[in-house]
């Protein structure tokens, strides 16, 4: 029975240092700790948070770059296209020309070649003309030298002009 | 009750082995010795058990010393101050003045027998042994309380401190270990228990009330000096946190605790009115709760002290029988013994954390909220 009694003093120290005890540990002990616990445990689930936020805006982040490489992309082909376009033009504008210019030089040089081919046989028809008038009055000349001859011709001419 | 059941169980399987292992040597001396000598070892056998149950008693209940070990008739003990108030003035002294129950102190000795067995008494005009008016001495209990509660507070506040160096940064030594547990505390003792409204105003004190009695406990196993005697083996400690508990229980009680109580809602009237039934026993409730605290986790604590001196005792039985059989019990014994200390250790977690939890339902339930 004695051991299931309370002895007094026991109590009685018991009670002082129970209550000590409470109030050391309630008073220096405990509070930081369950703040500390708090605070790391709030600081946890705010990175926790913080990370899902940041992996969020990455990947918004990720699909806007996809999305402007996309339109970059397209533009660059557009861009291409039209300086192909342009370029094409650009040769075929100049193959143009340059046929035309040909065409032109040839042109004039064939009309050029034309006049001087016929100042040319301008000039010949006239050199002819006076070789001719030169080597008939020689021919004349030598043929007329006898009066009987030239009475002759003369007398041929008539005739052939009558008979026309 | 499992621990009960345990108990038993080792028990049967411990007599089956003595009966088998014992019947030759008790049949051998009975016919080599007369009867009578056979009955005069008995006898001596019986008073050494006899003894050896005072041994046990002794390690259990409080003492005004630390009996550490004793060589042939030597003891070897650390004495403690004896405080007394006694006819109008406070006495002082050493315990070593009593040279171990043999001596006296200005008349105060130690009871040999009866009610005051152990206890400072002293003889008063008629010659009857009275006990003194207040006796506060600082007895093994009160110093080993006062040891393990040093260690508590140095424990947490040093826990404190790193909480307080290391902020927001991940736990680390003695704190790492002690982490768990406070987590558990606050969220499955006090917020399961108690409601996310007013868990925070009682957290603390569920702290120190779990470490303290778990800190006990665990120091109770430790069967050497200053240890040597379990604190929360014995009723006043336990009481003492037990009253705590009904303090703040009542202090903190609302008005639906108390309607609960005096006027039990969903019960029929003729149990309040005109015998108060259920009053009456809603009241014995109030005080039955912490009752039943203070015997559960002494009457944990003090069984298993108890069981492991048992079986230790049981060696030196039997070795008065014969000195083979003493050795061949031990390593019996010595494995109860491991088994029971392991059996203690998983105690001293689990009644630290069925006493918090305990007292924080009461909380809760003072607290608590009417649902309708």
């Amino acid at each position: 029975m004695s051991v299931l009694v309370p002895g007094f003093g026991v109590f009685f120290w018991m009670t002082i240092i129970f209550i000590l005890v409470v109030f050391i540990l309630g008073k220096f002990a405990w509070p930081p700790i369950l703040k500390g616990l708090k605070e790391r445990e709030d600081s946890i689930k705010e990175s926790l948070e913080a990370a899902k936020d940041a992996r969020d805006q990455m990947k918004q982040m990720q699909a806007e770059n996809e999305k402007l490489l996309q339109e970059a992309k397209e533009e660059r082909d557009a861009i291409l296209a039209e300086a192909r376009k342009i370029k094409d033009k650009i040769i075929d504008e100049a193959r143009m020309k340059a046929l035309q210019e040909a065409d032109s030089i040839v042109e004039s040089a064939r009309e050029q070649i034309n006049n001087e081919k016929r100042a040319a046989l301008i000039e010949m028809k006239n050199l002819v003309a006076d070789y001719s008038i030169q080597i008939a009055e020689k021919v004349l000349k030598e043929e007329l030298k006898e009066k009987q001859r030239q009475h002759d011709y003369v007398e041929k001419l008539i005739e052939e002009t009558n008979l026309n | 009750m499992a621990r009960q059941n345990l108990v038993n169980k080792s028990v049967v399987l411990l007599i089956i082995f003595f009966l088998s292992l014992s019947m030759p040597v008790f049949a051998a001396p009975q016919h080599a010795k007369q009867e009578s000598e056979f009955e005069k070892e008995q006898k001596e056998a019986e008073q050494e058990g006899f003894e050896l149950g005072k041994l046990i008693i002794e390690h259990i209940t409080d003492s005004y010393e630390y009996h550490i070990f004793q060589i042939g008739e030597h003891h070897f003990t650390v004495s403690l101050p004896v405080i007394l108030y006694d006819q109008g003035h406070w006495v002082t002294f050493w315990s070593s003045e009593f040279h171990h129950h043999h001596g006296e102190y200005k008349g105060y000795y130690i009871a040999e027998k009866g009610n005051n067995q152990g206890k400072i008494v002293r003889k008063n005009a008629e010659g009857v042994e009275v006990r003194p008016r207040l006796d506060i001495s600082i007895t093994r209990t009160v110093g080993t309380l006062m040891l393990n509660s040093l260690m508590v507070i140095f424990i947490f506040l040093w826990v404190a401190k790193t909480y307080r160096r290391r902020k927001e940064m991940a736990p680390k030594g003695f704190q790492s270990f002690m982490e768990p547990l406070i987590v558990f505390i606050r969220d499955d003792v006090a917020k399961a228990s108690i409601g996310k409204d007013h868990y925070e105003r009682f957290t603390p004190f569920l702290l120190t009330l779990f470490f303290f009695i778990f800190f006990n406990n665990l120091l109770g196993i430790i069967p050497f000096f200053p240890w040597s005697v379990g604190v929360t083996a014995n009723t006043a400690i336990t009481g003492v946190m037990a009253l705590a508990v009904f303090i703040i229980t009542t202090v903190n009680g609302n008005k639906h605790y108390w309607t609960d109580i005096f006027n039990t809602p969903g019960v029929p009237w003729w149990l309040k009115f005109p015998i108060p039934l259920m009053p009456i026993v809603e009241v014995m409730g109030l005080f039955i709760k912490p009752i039943v605290l203070m015997i559960r986790l002494f009457a944990n604590m003090i069984a298993g002290h108890t069981a492991i001196m048992g079986f230790v005792a049981l060696i030196f039985i039997f070795a008065k029988f014969s000195v083979g059989l003493g050795y061949g019990v031990s390593v019996v014994s010595v494995m109860f013994s491991i088994f029971l200390d392991m059996l203690e250790v998983l105690v001293a977690l689990i009644q630290a954390y069925v006493f918090t939890i305990l007292s924080a339902l009461y909380f809760g339930m003072a607290v608590e909220k009417p649902h309708h």
